[in-house]
């Protein structure tokens, strides 16, 4: 019995001490608790400071940009593109509603910002829409569209953009769907591989005012074959003067793509010489198709040729060096580095395996310099300012680092989840800035607290400045940043201004200055009015027209003050602009509701917010009176 | 009158004259060349008047960390000017809601004469310079001092009418007030300070300066 005791005893003694084990191998709380709070101060911004960076979202299908700070990752604002924003008053006003073209949404993809010498300048924001083919640009100066461009004649699908030349001289395209060429034209799908072209195309940017344009002396486009068209980037330094596009479904192939265009082994990475296609522009060598210039490679030898690329590869990117191009193939799991310079040595031995539609096909052995085991899924690269390269692993869930040069992953970190692109601070420049890597990620669930079926997207900020990547922070987004580009705060500083200054910034011919100049003017059934909006009123505060009547006004905000914003809303009329300090916007509408309808200061002003307003009054058709339903 | 009274009023009389003697003697001694010189000096310290502001005020609230400024020169009503902001036009905005008139220049008669009264000033400094005596001198310190006295009163007494004269139906009643001629004040949210800037505190040098000329002068006199 004693014995028996002893047994159980000891067996009992041996489980403490196995339990006591195990408890202290597990990190122990001080030490989880010492890396968060080294995490929660290398993100903490106190109040009052400012972010280091500015990280401009791309907004997927909503259209828009998100602009945060970094390290912080708050969320500072949005700048509404291609989608009516009444938050801002976009896309109801005259100019933002012609900008706008009719269309209410758009799907933004891959913002740019431009660049002197291969590093950004801090002028223009770009960003392109894969629905409706456009681009747009937005001024850094005020953080407003200035220009959207398209739908741009012949492309469909306007995703491998908006990628810019090192001195900004394109903004790029390439098409993610086939189409017959001139757009518009009908060919049953049955012809896709003969008939169908996708296009490859390069915007011209005026390098003073950045105004883009793409017509019969501006800009080109390039004929290719139906392939599907990804992503690109342009060449710098020694690569200057080539754009680099991957494209999948090098099979031609239609129907249900996740199958007929995975076929293949290897795709192809476009390489686009755009300095000779200049050349073949002086000569005139190119057709004029839907009022743009569009070159066939057929006919301009020396213009595209093909690498292979391991199967359909979705990113290309290029070193800051310009030396390496590197290819990821979204269903392998390493990740092509081509050198330029063999390349060139390929072209010119004619080293060629095969061609496309008269392009040539350069021999894979002869430009690849190595293959990187980076891990399964490969997308996108990014790089530090220390030879180091970052790429997102989709299907793995990872970035993985790895030097340039020794080609060799010297680390690697897990993402939650699906990581798409990602972005280093100034990371496809000629100078990348470092210090943090940002992973925009597809899939969110169960990091943040529920809110139903529809989630939003995660990003992640991870500190790249030791050995070790370090999850720092996660931030989450509406629907759907693909891209993001940073930029040094710095280098925005001195740019932006916060006052359209009266007589410099706004020079808009219906500006007032003064209550005094406020008006009405009836011509014919055309009402003009000239109005301010001051802490706490507007000038005229009473509109009278006659049901029909067209009415213009033309609003300016006059107060000089930075952050002095004023709404102005027509209710029943669906009218919301906000004029921001110094800012004339110009309203249109007919009045064809009788009735009379306050209009009201939407964005908060001052104490007297409520007060701010005044009555739009229609009279009936045939005279006053009550109208009746 | 006793006799011994009467020798006293003589003598004193006589002191008397003899104060007046010299005072008139000292009335019309021509100024020496220190003075000459410091005179000239004290004419380029008046010329800040003409480039500086003679007062500055700022105000201070929770949304102006660095303070709305307005500055008063001779000539003109100038307010703090940044990319971001038009100190002037934001002052009378915020005081048009206690019903304060906005501040403008042409309410101001000061703006037109005050320049030639300080060129005046300058250009008796400068005659004293060429023909001085004494009696130049002090002729013109005793214009300087009214010019002085009569600005700040004159000054006070604006800031007193545009504080008392408040709009009845101003949407925000205050008591009626004055702001500060001269340190800091409450005024709602703001914390307001004023003092000089470096218009009146060329003026003050240049004054300083004709007294120190003064003094030049006259102890010569009285060491003679």
């Amino acid at each position: 019995m004693k014995r028996q005791l002893q047994i159980v005893l000891g067996i009992l003694i041996t489980f403490v001490a196995v339990a006591i084990v195990f408890h202290s191998c597990k990190p122990g709380k001080e030490a989880v608790k010492s890396e968060a709070v080294e995490a929660a101060l290398a993100t903490y911004v106190p109040p009052g400071d400012l972010d280091e960076f500015y990280l401009f979202y791309s907004g997927g299908h909503s259209g828009n940009i998100f602009v945060a700070g970094i390290p912080s990752m708050r969320h500072i604002c949005t700048i509404p593109v291609f989608t009516p924003y009444p938050s801002t008053g976009y896309g109801f006003d005259a100019e933002t509603k012609k900008m706008l073209g009719g269309y209410t949404w758009g799907d933004a993809h891959h913002p740019a910002l431009s660049e002197t010498n291969g590093d950004y300048d801090g002028r223009w924001l770009f960003i392109n829409d894969n629905a409706n083919n456009r681009i747009a640009r937005i001024d850094l100066k005020d953080f407003k569209v200035k220009q959207i461009l398209g739908p741009i004649p012949n492309l469909s699908g306007n995703h491998g953009s908006t990628f810019v030349t090192e001195n900004t001289e394109y903004v790029t395209i390439a098409t993610r769907f086939s189409v017959p060429i001139p757009k518009g034209t009908y060919v049953p799908v049955e012809e896709y591989a003969k008939k169908y072209h996708g296009i490859v195309a390069l915007v011209e940017v005026d390098p003073k005012t950045g105004e883009m344009r793409m017509d019969e002396k501006h800009g080109f486009q390039v004929l290719m074959p139906p392939f599907n068209f990804d992503l690109g980037d342009a060449g710098k330094g020694p690569s200057h003067g080539w754009v680099f596009w991957t494209c999948y479904n090098s099979e031609r192939a239609t129907g249900i793509l996740e199958i007929t265009a995975s076929q293949n082994d290897r795709d192809y990475i476009a390489a686009v010489n755009w300095k000779k296609a200049e050349e073949y522009l002086k000569q005139g060598k190119y057709k004029i198709i839907n009022g743009v210039r569009v070159i066939d490679p057929k006919e301009a030898p020396g213009v595209v040729y093909l690498m292979p690329c391991a199967k359909s590869p979705h990113g290309v990117d290029v070193s800051p060096d310009g030396k390496w191009i590197v290819g990821s193939g979204k269903l392998q799991s390493i990740t092509t580095v081509y050198n330029f310079e063999k390349m060139l040595k390929a072209i010119e031995n004619k080293d060629f395996v095969g061609e496309e539609d008269g392009i040539p096909v350069l021999r894979y052995e002869s430009v690849r310099e190595a293959e990187v085991p980076v891990g399964l899924g490969p997308l996108h690269t990014q790089f530090d300012d220390k030879g180091y390269a970052y790429t997102s692993l989709f299907v793995e869930s990872a970035i993985a680092k790895w030097k340039l040069g020794t080609w060799e992953v010297v680390d690697k970190i897990p993402i939650a989840y699906n990581i798409g692109h990602l972005c280093v601070p100034e990371g496809d420049t000629k100078h990348p800035a470092g210090k943090y890597v940002i992973a925009l990620n597809k899939l969110s669930h169960g990091r943040h607290l529920t809110v139903g079926p529809s989630q939003p997207e995660a990003s992640q900020l991870i500190d790249i400045t030791g050995e070790k990547m370090k999850l720092l922070y996660d931030a989450f987004t509406e629907p759907e940043p693909h891209y993001a580009k940073a930029i040094r705060a710095d280098k925005l500083k001195d740019k932006v201004i916060e006052v359209y200054q009266k007589g410099i910034d706004n020079k808009n011919p219906n500006a007032i200055w003064d209550e005094k100049d406020a008006k009405v003017v009836r011509k014919g059934n055309t009402v003009e009015v000239w109005m301010i909006a001051v802490r706490s009123r507007f000038q005229p505060w009473k509109i009278e027209v006659n049901q029909g009547d067209k009415v213009i006004i033309h609003l300016t905000n006059i107060e000089q003050t930075t952050d002095e914003l004023h709404g102005f809303a027509i209710c029943e009329y669906d009218i919301n602009v906000v004029v921001d300090p110094g800012e004339t916007k110009t309203i249109e509408f007919v009045a064809n509701k009788p009735g009379v309808y306050p209009f009201y200061c939407t964005n908060f002003c001052s104490a007297l917010h409520q007060e701010m307003q005044g009555y739009l009054l229609v009279k009936p058709k045939g005279g006053a009176g009550v109208a009746q339903k | 009158m006793p006799p011994r009274s009467i020798k006293k009023f003589n003598r004193e009389n006589a002191k008397m004259e003899r104060i007046i003697q010299k005072w008139e003697k000292l009335q019309d001694t021509p100024l020496n060349l220190k003075s000459r010189l410091v005179i000239f000096i004290s004419v380029i310290f008046l010329l800040a008047v003409f480039f500086f502001p003679l007062w500055r005020m700022q105000f201070f609230a929770t949304f102006y960390p660095d303070g709305l400024k307005l500055y008063i020169y001779s000539y003109k009503l100038e307010g703090g000017k940044t990319a971001g902001r038009d100190d002037l036009r934001e002052i009378n905005t915020l005081n048009h809601y206690i019903g304060m008139k906005p501040l403008s220049q042409s309410d101001f008669a000061e703006f037109t004469y005050l320049p030639f009264v300080f060129g005046a000033l300058g250009l008796l400094a400068l005659r004293a310079v060429v023909l001085g005596k004494i009696s130049t001198l002090v002729d013109l310190i005793v214009m300087y001092l009214y010019v002085g006295i009569f600005s700040i009163l004159d000054f006070y007494n604006k800031l007193y009418t545009y504080g008392h004269n408040l709009a009845p139906d101003a949407p925000i009643k205050v008591q009626p007030f004055t702001p500060p001629l001269l340190g800091k004040k409450l005024i709602a949210q703001f914390t307001v300070y004023s003092y000089p800037d470096l218009g009146s505190i060329g003026l003050l040098l240049s004054l300083l300066t004709l007294v120190v000329a003064l003094i030049l002068t006259s102890k010569e006199v009285k060491t003679e």
